[in-house]
C-alpha cells in the first residue's frame, strides 16, 4: 500500500469518500509517522488516542455518506489554539500545564468539519520568534537540510528529546515552525498556524510548505493564546494552494465572542483554485528590491512575474513609500499589545507560580521564571513604550506610521491593483543558532517582507518556488485586497503549478 | 533615546519581572538594540495623521447586556496553583 503521509489534504480526502482506504487507516499512518519523527521536535503533545476516536467517529460519517468537508483528515494544532481537555502552553513554561476547559473557535469548527486532531505543535513561545528557538520545549528541527549534508544521521538521532538531534541543522522559520515542519515532514496532512508578523508565511516558506494569513477578522482569534490582538490572525499550513483553500474554508467565519471578526460569507476558495489570472494586475513594489537584497531571491522574484506574465497576468511597478517603516513600528505596536496581553500570567489564575514575600515578588519571580529571554525582552520594551512620558514618542507615532501604511496599500488597489508579489523571506532556512544571539535585531530582519501585510490587516500567502543553490526552499509572496483570499489563491495555483512542488525526499529522521 | 540602568530596572519592576542585577547591562544592550532599531521612525512626517485604531474599519458590535453564562467557578479554577473553596489563593496583601 502507497504512504498515506505521502498525499495532499484532498486527494486523502477524495480517497475516503472512494473507499480507497479509511480514516483510521489514515489516522494510524500519520501516528506512526510522528512517533517516528520525534527527534524533529515538531510535536510538543501527541494525542493518538484522540486521533483514533475521532478517525472512528469519522469512518461511521462516511459510511453513512455524512462526511463534512474535512472528514477523517489528520491535523496539526499550533499549541497556541485553546483545545478542551488538551494541554495548551503556547509553548511556555508559565502556562506549564494548562489545559483549557474550551476550544478556540476556530478548531472547533475543523472538529465541526470532521477533522482528526494528531496533537499539538510546537511553536515559538508565545508566538514571538522567527526560527521557534524561543519555544520551553526547545527548537524544532527542518526536515530540510542543505545539499550533500548528512547532519542527523548520528547514533543520537531519534532518542525523542529535544536536543538530541545532533549537528548543524536548520530552524524551521517561526512562530509557526512545528506546523511548518509537521506539513513539510508528512506528520500531517495541514496545520493550524498563527501569523502576527509573518509566522505562518515565513516557516512556511523555509520548509517548502503553502501558508496563507487571511484578512484581519477572517477567522475568529476567540481562544486563541493573544500575542498582539490587533496584528494576530489564524491561518493554514499545507501542502499545496488547494490543501490551504479547503483548510480556510472551514477555519474562517464570523464568531461573535471575538468582536473583531467580520459577518462576512465564507467563500469556496477552492472553486477559485485554477482559476484564470488574465488580465489581474500584479503590483511590484519597488521598495522591496531592498539594498543587499540576496541575489537567488532576487532571481527567485523575476521568476515569480515571468510566470505570472505567462500566464497573462499585467505586471505593473508600483510604490509603497512606507514599507521600510513597517518592521521597526511592528517592534513598538506588536511588543505593546503583548505587554498589555501577558499581563495576565501573575502566578494566580493559572499556570506556574514561584512564591515571594508578598504578593508583587511572587508576581515578579513568577512571570521571570515563567517567560523566556525574548517574551521578557518584548514585555519590557512594550511596557517602556506605553509608559508615561514615552507613549507618544513611540506607541502614537507607530500606529500614526501604521495608517501611513495602509494608505500606500489602499491607493495601490485604488489603482486597480489585483495583488502585490513579492518574495516570502530575505534569505533561505538558516541553522539553529545562528541568529539574533547578539543582536534581537538581527532575527527581527526575517519578517521584513511580511510584517507590512499585518500592518495593514491584509491577506498574504507564501507559495514555494524554488530552491536555492544550497538547495533550500525558497517562497514567494502574494499580498491582496482585504477579504480577497480567492485572488491570492488563484495567483498562488499558477506559481505552484509553474514551480512545481518541493517535497522533502529523503526520511533522514526516521 | 536610550535606557539606561536605572530605567531597565523601573521597566523591569513595571514590567512585574524580576531581574538580577548581574542581567541588568546585557538587557541594557538588547533594549537599546531595539530601541535603536525603531528610531527609524523618526524620519517620517506623520504631521495631521490619524493613529491607526482599527485595522477593518467596523461598526462595533454589541449584544445584550444579559448574563451568557456562568455557574462554572469549578472550571475557572481548575488550572490555579492555589484554590480553596473556589477562591484564587494569594500571598497575604492586606497586614
Amino acid at each position: 500500500m502507497t504512504d498515506l503521509t505521502r498525499l495532499t489534504l484532498t486527494d486523502a480526502r477524495d480517497g475516503l469518500k472512494a473507499k480507497q482506504f479509511s480514516a483510521t487507516e489514515l489516522a494510524k499512518a500519520h501516528i506512526a509517522a510522528v512517533e517516528q519523527a520525534r527527534a524533529l521536535n515538531a510535536y510538543v503533545l501527541e494525542t493518538p488516542e484522540h486521533a483514533l476516536k475521532q478517525a472512528a467517529a469519522s469512518d461511521e460519517k462516511l459510511a453513512k455518506g455524512e462526511a463534512g468537508p474535512l472528514e477523517g483528515l489528520p491535523l496539526g494544532i499550533k499549541d497556541l489554539f485553546a483545545t478542551k481537555g488538551v494541554r495548551t502552553t503556547a509553548c511556555s513554561k508559565i502556562l506549564g500545564n494548562f489545559v483549557p476547559a474550551y476550544e478556540s473557535t476556530v478548531s472547533s469548527q475543523l472538529w465541526r468539519d470532521g477533522a482528526v486532531m494528531l496533537g499539538k505543535l510546537n511553536n515559538d513561545e508565545f508566538a514571538m520568534g522567527s526560527s521557534n528557538e524561543s519555544s520551553a520545549f526547545g527548537p524544532v528541527v527542518n526536515p530540510w537540510r542543505r545539499k550533500g549534508s548528512n547532519v542527523g544521521l548520528g547514533s543520537n538521532v531519534g532518542a525523542g528529546a529535544a536536543g538530541a538531534i545532533e549537528g548543524n541543522h536548520l530552524v524551521p522559520g517561526g512562530s509557526s515552525g512545528g506546523s511548518a515542519a509537521a506539513v513539510a515532514a508528512h506528520l500531517c496532512l495541514a496545520a493550524t498556524a498563527t501569523d502576527t508578523g509573518g509566522s505562518i508565511r515565513q516557516p512556511a516558506a523555509f520548509t517548502g510548505a503553502v501558508g496563507i494569513k487571511p484578512t484581519y477578522g477572517r477567522c475568529s482569534r476567540w481562544g486563541i493564546v493573544a500575542f498582539a490582538s490587533s496584528l494576530d490572525q489564524a491561518g493554514p499550513i499545507g501542502k499545496t494552494v488547494r490543501d490551504c483553500a479547503v483548510m480556510l474554508r472551514s477555519m474562517a467565519g464570523h464568531d461573535p465572542k471575538d468582536t473583531t471578526s467580520v459577518d462576512r460569507a465564507v467563500p469556496d476558495y477552492e472553486a477559485s483554485v485554477g482559476r484564470s489570472v488574465k488580465g489581474m494586475k500584479i503590483g511590484i513594489p519597488r521598495e522591496y528590491r531592498l539594498e543587499g537584497l540576496n541575489a537567488e531571491i532576487d532571481a527567485l522574484w523575476q521568476q515569480g512575474i515571468d510566470w505570472l506574465k505567462a500566464a497573462g497576468a499585467e505586471i505593473v511597478e508600483i510604490s509603497l513609500p512606507h514599507a521600510k517603516y513597517a518592521l521597526p513600528a511592528y517592534y513598538i505596536v506588536a511588543p505593546a499589545e503583548a505587554s498589555s496581553n501577558l499581563a495576565r500570567y501573575d502566578g494566580v489564575r493559572y499556570g506556574l507560580r514561584e512564591q515571594g514575600r508578598d504578593i508583587v515578588e511572587m508576581y515578579e519571580k513568577t512571570r521571570a521564571a515563567g517567560f523566556g529571554a525574548e517574551v521578557r525582552r518584548r514585555i519590557m520594551i512594550g511596557t517602556y513604550v506605553l509608559s508615561s512620558g514615552y507613549y507618544d514618542a513611540y506607541y502614537l507615532r507607530a500606529q500614526k506610521v501604521r495608517t501611513l501604511i495602509k494608505r500606500d496599500f489602499e491607493a495601490v488597489y485604488d489603482q486597480g491593483i489585483d495583488a502585490v508579489l513579492t518574495p516570502a523571506t530575505p534569505s533561505a532556512a538558516f541553522g539553529i543558532g545562528e541568529k539574533g544571539s547578539a543582536d534581537p535585531v538581527e532575527m527581527y530582519l526575517n519578517d521584513v517582507f511580511t510584517v507590512t501585510v499585518n500592518m495593514a490587516g491584509l491577506p498574504g500567502i507564501a507559495v514555494p518556488a524554488g530552491l536555492d543553490s544550497q538547495g533550500l526552499p525558497l517562497g514567494l509572496q502574494l499580498i491582496g485586497r482585504p477579504f480577497d483570499e480567492e485572488t491570492l489563491f488563484s495567483l498562488g495555483q499558477v506559481i505552484e503549478e509553474a514551480a512545481g512542488h518541493f517535497p522533502v525526499t529523503e526520511r533522514w529522521w526516521a | 533615546m536610550s535606557v539606561d540602568a536605572a530605567t531597565v530596572k523601573r521597566v523591569a519592576h513595571l514590567s512585574r519581572i524580576a531581574v538580577d542585577d548581574a542581567d541588568v547591562p546585557k538587557l541594557q544592550g538588547e533594549l537599546n538594540a531595539i530601541l535603536g532599531f525603531v528610531e527609524l521612525l523618526n524620519e517620517v512626517d506623520v504631521t495631521g495623521v490619524e493613529p491607526m485604531t482599527s485595522v477593518t474599519p467596523m461598526v462595533m458590535k454589541k449584544r445584550q447586556d444579559i448574563v451568557t453564562d456562568g455557574e462554572i467557578a469549578d472550571e475557572i479554577v481548575a488550572n490555579a496553583p492555589a484554590s480553596e473553596d473556589d477562591y484564587f489563593m494569594v500571598p497575604k496583601v492586606i497586614e
